[in-house]
């Protein structure tokens, strides 16, 4: 060990660096990534300077405004407050492929057609978050906004779609555009 | 941060010996509070054992018709379990109440439960704080407090929990099973969190190394009507300013038995003992409900700018009940 290298792992309580490494197999898109990562790492900061997808996008980095939503094994999750450590075998589904290259999804082509960002740094995240709550609804999950528990199905009222967006911010407060968009898809089916 | 080693244990046995035997090991659920922590230097741990591979992930129905939830069971999933929707509405809607739903989808039933305060001073490590730093001082008390607590609040502390979860398995007698060093132990969810007395920086009633395991909710037929209403800044995704988890069981118009807890102005979910026992036997009208709201509350001592939260709780407890009420006579009424 140089003497750099030893005052650096004395500086972290003695411990070699390779304990404070991991290797990592993650499917992010259409791709296995083998990752190298320092455990400090969330799959947020993996995603954009690792894997050079930035897409997703960081707001708060605290779990409070959703810019960095992405679906992890098919699930929405924010993903600053994900380490990226803990996701050997697990699959990360981002912005760049909510459709097939070249295409748009339902939800991409009505936030185009209802004009539903001005800035556009929030929209990756209103993307997938809206993505993973049409496949709650499709559950039959209910909100905090639902009356019968026990339905199997809610319809995605507006109210119903502004709760389960809460986890979205929108600094340029494009939230009735999203909403519309966001309903155009629900009414037609709710897009896979 | 802190750097730090990462470990997957093979099992529960696994998981407390390694805790149990380094003392900055922790337990790694969601992680949506502690890597929020650990980037804000507050949480400085040198290992986290990651507990959301062990299996303790299921929902199980007990032969007494109570339940059994796993402590890695993700938020969203038990409040989208259709036995809790049914049998226990007031836990699904303290579940539907917190956060937003990513983060249900992260958090684990353990990590919720044990989640730590959002007072502003525990979280900003300039700021002196005696449950962070034992002896350092409370920034609250003389500060912002709006948020913190109005009940069982000591002079070295004064902030609440903030869960919701927490307090519909309050008022519902959870149990909660836990793994120590030395074995399994049964610890009633009321016994589980402490109220902060000289030691605010002591949070739970487990020895170090305890890993929740799972939580039983005992069966009460009567919570088929109950409820969890939150009061907040704003419409969602806000933490509660108070809040009152409730079910009634009813003898025409008397109140026969009653569960009420108290989320935002305590330590711990605030359990209503003195409210219930003002209740049994009682009318089940609004004036009654007052009346108990206000014998549990005479024992608030609010600070300086959170006293709104006495009528705030006062009014939640008796327009909740009423609701119940309500929705009691409807059931009553209704001939299928
Ligand atoms: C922006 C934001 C808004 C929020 N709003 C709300 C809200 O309105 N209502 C609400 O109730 N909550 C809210 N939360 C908090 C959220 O519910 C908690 O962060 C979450 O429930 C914690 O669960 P976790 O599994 O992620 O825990 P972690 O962050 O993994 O762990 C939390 C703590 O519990 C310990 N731990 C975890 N599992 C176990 C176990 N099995 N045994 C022993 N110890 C364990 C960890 O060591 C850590 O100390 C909010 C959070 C954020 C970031
Ligand atoms: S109220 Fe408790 S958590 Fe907040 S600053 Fe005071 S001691 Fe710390
Ligand atoms: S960047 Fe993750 S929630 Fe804001
Ligand atoms: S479009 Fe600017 S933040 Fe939403």
């Amino acid at each position: 060990m140089t003497d750099v290298a030893a005052g650096a792992a004395a500086a972290r309580g003695g411990l070699p660096d390779r304990d404070l490494r991991s290797r990592v197999a993650v499917r992010v898109n259409d791709d296995v990534r083998q990752l190298d990562l320092d455990n400090r790492t969330t799959l947020l900061d993996a995603l954009r300077e690792q894997v050079g997808l930035t897409g997703t996008k960081k707001g708060c980095d605290h779990g409070q405004c959703g810019a960095c939503t992405v679906l992890l094994d098919g699930r929405r999750v924010q993903s600053c407050l994900v380490l990226a450590v803990t996701l050997d075998g697990a699959e990360v589904v981002t912005v760049e492929d909510l459709a097939p290259a070249g295409d748009l999804h339902p939800l991409q082509s009505r936030f185009l057609e209802r004009d539903a960002y001005q800035c556009g740094y929030c929209t990756p995240g209103q993307l997938c978050s809206a993505t993973g709550m049409l496949a709650e609804a499709r559950r039959g999950w209910p909100s905090a906004v639902t009356t019968d528990l026990v339905a199997d199905r809610t319809a995605l009222t507006d109210a119903e779609i502004r709760e389960r967006m809460s986890g979205n911010l929108c600094r340029c407060a494009a939230y009735p555009n999203i909403v519309a968009a966001i309903r155009d898809v629900a009414a037609a089916g709710g897009a896979a | 941060m802190r750097a730090f080693r990462y470990h997957r244990p093979r099992d529960i046995a696994e998981a407390v010996a390694v805790v149990a035997a380094e003392p900055d090991a922790t337990y790694l659920g969601g992680g949506t509070n502690l890597v929020d922590l650990m980037k804000l230097g507050v949480a400085r741990p040198g290992l986290l054992v990651d507990v959301t591979r062990l299996p303790l992930d299921t929902i199980g129905t007990l032969p007494d018709g109570g339940l059994r939830i796993g402590a890695t069971v993700r938020n969203s999933d038990l409040a989208a379990d259709l036995t809790v929707r049914r049998d226990f509405p007031m836990l699904a809607r303290a579940l539907l109440a917190g956060a937003s739903g990513q983060l249900r989808n992260m958090a684990t039933v353990g990590g919720n439960l044990l989640q730590r305060t959002r007072c502003l001073y525990f979280q900003d490590v300039t700021k002196p704080c005696n449950k962070r730093e034992p002896g350092a001082g409370c920034a609250a008390r003389e500060g912002q407090h709006r948020d913190l607590a109005i009940l069982g609040t000591s002079d070295a502390c004064v902030a609440t929990h903030p869960s919701d979860l927490a307090v519909a398995l309050a008022a519902l007698d959870a149990v909660v099973e836990v793994q120590e060093p030395a074995g399994p132990r049964d610890i009633p969810l009321a016994e589980l969190l402490r109220l902060p007395g000289d030691e605010p920086d002591r949070e739970t009633t487990m020895v170090r190394g305890g890993l929740v395991t799972a939580v039983r909710v005992p069966p009460l037929p009567y919570a088929r009507v109950s409820t969890y209403r939150k009061a907040r800044d704003r419409a969602s995704f806000a933490f509660a300013a108070g809040s009152v988890a409730a079910a009634v069981g009813l003898d025409d118009g008397t109140v026969r038995d009653v569960r009420l807890a108290f989320g935002a102005v305590a330590h711990r979910p605030w359990r209503a003992y003195v409210a219930e026992d003002a209740l049994r036997g009682q009318p089940a009208t609004p004036e009654s409900f007052g009346r108990a709201a206000d014998a549990e509350l005479a024992a608030a001592q609010p600070l300086r700018d959170n006293g709104f939260k006495v009528p705030l709780v006062r009014n939640l407890t008796v327009a909740t009940l009423t609701d119940l009420v309500d929705s009691h006579r409807r059931a009553a009424a209704w001939v299928p």
